[in-house]
């Protein structure tokens, strides 16, 4: 049981950094999203884009101004994928085919990432710069902007639906929070091993005595941003799990790190701008359950958990990387997939069954724990307004949160935000392990089939962007369901959360009493817990029993 | 609830089964689209499985349909007794030069003036503009003893249907034919007119989503089983969809709504609305008026007060003697207070209270005795040759100080000088127990403000000695009017009771504007409730009703999405158990077969809903107390309840069911 020990180290060492650094990021965070000054260099990106930064939008302008962004992101990358060839740093690769540069370019917009190519020899160094970083970037921002558009509703008393200004929320996301985060993290991750550069391939001749062709590339400035921003698209195909990525036991917790330092700082955030520090705690701690559990439940399985095979090796080590061990992949795991991550330093189809299924699950949750940047957030919040209106009623009050009334309306906009992902995934589940295109990307029959199929599509509609392996996913087919998915599962949610943000923003903001349910107690944490898992496993549970549930039993 | 109120209430259950009077309840449709589906293969393909599930599938929808029918029912009878009052008679109307003519009642409109002599029926709602009667409103309002209703003032309202019982009044009609408060109070109690409330359409939004996610999870389990080679059949899948989806509380959600009117009503108060029942829930803020409410409304003598040099026992005999022949409630406190009566002496002379001497007395055996306001009193004894006391006028401060009023003693025998006794203490008596109630009402975070006339210091005295949160002295109707605007700018719902015309504002103003019946029509219309035993306490029940009306709301949709989990266990277990066989870990309650399960799954679905009825319809039991405990004991009771609960009664019925051949 040596393993034992440095398996909790890590998590030690992992708590200890976020203990320190998120009071102080969501400080920052929640100063930025509701100050009215603006950094000279902003104000220059404003006249740029030819935005009023000071307007307070109304929801719907909100709203709209983040759609046209993407959409229009989308538009961008898909045009780059597609005319790679006749731009300079291409390397020489083929333009992209268009089913998986419309996959591509919705991925990255909606900050989910997944990626059915190997990058190292897909995609050139122009596109990976100026489209895909770029993306990793703005993607992450958005994310954070709705939430805090969302925090800013429930702060707000009688304002029309006006939630604040998109651009600056956009703006300021990037150049005060992301890009200096990144620079730092990348100059740490350079020094821990990771490479930068702008080389070709390069021929290397191996142990073995053959010849590989290894990719150089600008792979630290982007791995920091990857994990920073929760997008998870690796520069090289194996992602986090290929030394030139992630080359040491310590970089691979500095980017677990990064990972979770924005989604719980926004939570932080969230409180200061609520102007009560403890629903922030609130609703930090409730991710930090959640993914704890999740944290233990996954390294058990890796670690000593059932399976014929690992048992018979003596270590659950197929599909993981000697470097960071079974805890080290097992910690990476839960925590890119409870964040949107969806980087990997392991292969995820080799997992022990049940640590698949924990995987699989924490993605079902909705990402909420703590999720992305800033959709980890509002998708928290959204299941408080889910777990105030089922118990509120019980202490004899119409249910309110933070002193906002959850009414027809309001609910009405929260059923459909917590309907979209299940329906996008059991649907794209169905699709999948109906249509014979779908069916020949599975490589194996059964109820692991079936694990590869489910991961995808809950993997794309939660916009986590990991991939279980051993699904062939650049097909056309896969390439538009994953595509679809990932774009309606990422901003009809949005909508709904920007929506119930202007409503409350409407409302007036009720005094607490000793009568209302309070919502920031260890009673009201376990509740919102036990709400995200019933309301979620509800809905999963049976799929899952066809899946990773039979194979952990067998 | 007995099988004979079941059974009264079938019929309309099964009128109740046509789809488009589920359209409201899309839980209940969901639930009779599936048995109509399972009835369809039950008829092609006959197993025992398919016709059991489709029986209980259209007994699940029965069940649900027979709550809400016999919550109607409970006020069917009621209505019938309010009928009656609504005979067509025939009315005197007077035309514009003052003769009479005879119309049918039905016939009057508002503004029609009506004359009503003694034994009549008043033929409609209206006010008192001329004259003064005994009225009995014993069959609006339950009670037996006759009231004065008179021109002017807050006593002028009538209800149409109440006997007149001496005099001759004229009333001017104010309703229209089929809108009077008999009529409102018929569509009331029978829910016929019933709308669905604001909590209970968001709660009826949730539920309804949960059913979408529940048929999507059912409609896609049957490609992706195949897929996994765990083909399933409809009927199974049609179960677990019924299982799943919130049955029981989309079954006994409008009988909820319908209890709480229902309860309200018998506790002889009309809800105008249900939104006002669910309001009366979220009231943060109560202004209480004080007489009536926090005090009774006379003084009582508490204690008595004599200065040095004055035996007690001559006190407190002349405080006795002027009190003997007074009928005041304050006289007939001070005799209560001594504790022995006696007879009035013989030949003695009452001396009357006036406003102009502020003093009673008597006078008997050479001896007068007098009490009274301390300045008249004092005047009286220096006329008499009476010396003034300086002591008497700090006993006299000191009572006022403390809230109380100061009644001065004084006496003459023969023809000596008058003096000066001492002081009586009449106090405001607090009402037993509302401090205990104030204190429940603090714990369930509910501000209680005192509204009075009273001058500050006075009312501050009450205000203490009843507990009460805040006062609002010397209060004005547009004082109240301005504090209700001013608790509602702060987010704050306030509810209020008032009578007179000038509290109609306020009434309409405040979230919950409750009207005693006793007030005038004005107010009865700005309010949006009725309490027919004009008793001003009343708003603390009506509280209590609304919350308890959100609780069983909440504990029952607690329970529904609870009792899940175990139908998770017993059924999915059955459905894949031949495919995998591994997967009989899972049947943790060990189910004898799969079909049992699945029956046994589906039967306690239905069986629950009728379990849980009289529940809905009694509403869960509610102690005052703060959010946090109320939440912690619901959540115990029902939402772990509804974890285990299941467990038991799908294991105990799947011993029976088990029994039955071919399952």
């Amino acid at each position: 049981m040596s393993d034992v020990l440095p398996a909790i180290g890590q998590v030690l060492l992992l708590v200890a950094a976020l203990a320190a650094a998120v009071p102080l990021l969501g400080r920052h965070l929640a100063h930025l999203y509701t100050s009215p000054r603006h950094l000279r260099v902003e104000s220059a990106a404003y006249r740029v884009l030819r935005v009023d930064p000071d307007a307070d939008q109304h929801w719907r302008t909100y709203t709209a101004s983040l759609l046209g962004f993407s959409m229009v992101s989308v538009l961008a990358l898909f045009g780059l994928g597609r005319l790679q060839q006749h731009l300079p740093l291409s390397l020489g690769f083929a333009p992209l085919p268009s089913d998986g540069a419309w996959n591509t370019a919705v991925s990255f917009v909606t900050n989910t990432n997944w990626q059915w190519y190997s990058g190292e020899v897909t995609v050139g160094h122009l596109m990976q710069m100026s489209g895909l970083s770029v993306q990793n970037f703005v993607s992450a921002a958005v994310g954070m902007a709705a939430a805090a558009a969302f925090a800013r509703g429930l702060a707000r008393s009688q304002r029309d639906g006006r939630v604040g200004n998109f651009w600056s929320d956009l703006v300021r996301g990037v150049l005060r929070v992301l890009l200096p985060g990144a620079v730092v993290s990348a100059l740490l991750l350079v020094a821990l091993g990771a490479i930068q550069n702008l080389t070709g391939t390069s021929p290397v001749r191996t142990l073995t005595g053959g010849t590989q062709q290894v990719t150089g590339g600008p792979v630290a400035s982007q791995e920091a941003i990857k994990q920073l921003g929760t997008n998870g698209g690796g520069f090289y195909n194996v992602n986090s799990a290929h030394p030139f990525e992630n080359p040491t036991p310590l970089s691979n917790l500095l980017e677990i790190f990064l990972m979770l330092v924005i989604p719980f700082a926004m939570a932080w955030a969230f409180g200061l701008i609520v102007r009560d520090r403890r629903q922030g705690i609130a609703v930090l701690s409730v991710m930090a359950l959640l993914l704890g559990v999740s944290i233990a439940l996954l390294t058990w399985s890796e670690m000593a958990g059932p399976g014929t095979a690992p048992h018979a090796a003596g270590a659950a080590m197929e599909g993981k990387e000697v470097r960071y061990g079974e805890a080290g992949s097992a910690l990476f795991g839960a925590v890119t997939t409870g964040t949107s991550t969806g980087a990997v330093n392991s292969m995820h189809d080799s997992l022990t069954a049940p640590g698949g299924g924990v995987a699989m699950f924490n993605m079902m949750l909705g990402e909420i724990a703590p999720g992305g940047t800033g959709s980890g957030l509002y998708g928290m919040l959204m299941l408080a307004v889910v777990t105030v209106f089922l118990c509120g009623l019980m202490v004899g009050r119409t249910p309110e949160y933070l002193g906002k009334k959850i009414g027809q309306r309001e609910i009405v906009l929260v059923a459909l935000y917590v309907l979209t992902t299940p329906i996008l995934v059991l649907t794209g589940a169905a699709i999948a392990l109906t249509a014979s295109d779908g069916l020949a990307g599975l490589q194996e029959s059964g109820p692991h089939g079936l694990s590869e199929a489910l991961y995808a599509v809950t993997s794309a509609s939660n916009n986590n962007g990991s991939a279980f392996g051993g699904l062939t996913s650049g097909t056309p087919f896969w390439n538009t369901l994953l595509g679809v998915l990932m774009l309606v599962g990422r901003f009809l949610p949005m909508i709904f959360v920007l929506a119930l943000a202007g409503r409350f923003a409407s409302q007036r903001q009720l005094p607490p009493s000793a009568g209302t349910l309070p919502t920031h107690r260890p009673l009201f944490v376990a509740l919102l817990s036990g709400v995200a898992l019933v309301v979620v496993g509800l809905t999963y549970v049976p799929v899952l029993a066809l899946g990773p549930i039979v194979e952990s039993l067998s | 609830m007995n099988a004979s109120s079941l059974s009264e209430a079938l019929p309309g259950a099964l009128r109740k089964l046509d789809p488009r009077a589920l359209l409201a309840t899309p839980v209940l449709l969901v639930v009779e689209v599936g048995a109509l589906a399972t009835t369809v293969m039950a008829v092609l393909d006959p197993t025992t499985l398919s016709v059991l599930v489709t029986v209980w599938l259209w007994l699940t929808v029965l069940f649900g349909t027979l709550a809400e029918s016999v919550a109607e029912g409970r006020g069917k009878a009621q209505a019938a007794s309010l009928r009656a009052l609504q005979q067509e008679s025939t009315a005197r109307r007077l035309r514009p030069d003052g003769t009479e003519e005879a119309v049918p009642s039905t016939a009057l409109r508002a503004g029609d003036r009506v004359v009503v002599g003694a034994g009549e029926r008043i033929p409609g709602d209206g006010d008192v503009v001329e004259g003064v009667a005994s009225v009995d409103e014993s069959a609006v309002t339950g009670e037996s003893a006759p009231v004065i209703r008179e021109s002017g003032g807050d006593r002028s309202a009538v209800t149409g249907g109440t006997v007149v019982l001496s005099d001759r009044i004229v009333v001017r009609i104010t309703s229209e034919p089929g809108q009077s408060f008999v009529d409102r109070m018929i569509a009331l109690v029978e829910g016929s007119e019933r709308q669905r409330t604001p909590n209970e359409l968001a709660l009826n939004v949730l539920l309804t989503a949960l059913t979408v996610v529940f048929v999507v999870v059912c409609a896609t389990l049957y490609p992706i089983a195949d897929q996994a080679g765990a083909h399933q059949s409809l009927i199974v899948l049609t179960a677990l969809l019924v299982c799943l989806i919130p049955t029981t509380i989309g079954a006994l959600l409008s009988a909820i709504g319908i209890a709480g009117m229902d309860r309200l009503v018998r506790r002889n108060v009309l809800a105008m609305s249900g939104r006002a029942v669910e309001a009366a829930g979220d009231v943060d803020v109560l202004l209480l008026d004080k007489t009536g409410t926090i005090t009774y409304g006379n003084r009582q003598a508490s204690e008595l007060l004599a200065i040095t040099g004055v035996a007690r026992e001559d006190l407190v005999d002349a405080a006795l003697l002027s009190s003997l022949a007074d009928e005041t409630p304050e006289g007939r406190s001070i005799v209560a207070l001594i504790g022995e009566g006696r007879p009035v002496p013989a030949g003695a002379t009452l001396v009357e209270f006036s406003a102009t001497t502020r003093m009673s007395g008597l006078d008997a055996d050479g001896r007068r005795v007098r009490k009274g306001a301390a300045s008249a009193a004092v005047q009286w004894v220096r006329d008499f040759g009476g010396q003034a006391s300086a002591e008497l006028d700090e006993l006299v401060d000191r009572v006022s100080s403390s809230g109380g009023t100061p009644l001065v003693v004084a006496e003459q025998r023969g023809d000596g000088p008058a003096r000066l006794l001492g002081v009586i203490h009449l106090k405001d008596v607090v009402k037993e127990g509302i401090r205990e109630r104030f204190a429940d009402l603090r714990a369930m975070g509910i501000r209680t403000v005192m509204i009075t006339g009273d001058n500050a210091v006075t009312a501050k005295a009450i205000a203490a000695e009843a507990g009460v949160d805040d006062v609002l002295a010397e209060a004005t109707p547009e004082d109240k009017l301005a504090l209700i605007r001013q608790e509602q700018e702060g987010g704050r719902m306030v509810a209020m009771c008032g009578d007179g015309t000038n509290d109609a504002p306020a009434l309409a103003q405040a979230d919950v504007g409750v009207a005693m019946n006793t007030g005038t029509t004005a107010a009865k219309e700005a309010g949006n409730m009725v309490d027919l035993d004009s008793d001003p306490t009343k708003l603390l029940d009506i509280v209590e009703i609304g919350k308890q009306l959100l609780i069983t709301r909440g504990a029952l949709t607690t329970f529904s999405v609870a009792n899940d989990v175990a139908k998770y266990f017993a059924i999915l277990p059955a459905m894949f158990v031949v495919a995998f066989p591994q997967l009989d870990v899972l049947n943790v309650m060990r189910l004898s077969s799969p079909e049992s399960a699945i029956v046994s799954a589906v039967v306690f679905n239905a069986l629950v809903i009728v379990a849980l009825i009289p529940l809905a319809l009694r509403g869960v039991s509610y102690q005052p107390s703060s959010a946090t405990a109320l939440l912690r004991r619901n959540l115990l009771l029902y939402g772990v309840g509804g974890l285990v609960a299941p467990f038991v009664g799908i294991k105990l019925l799947d011993l029976v069911i088990s029994l039955i051949p071919g399952l």
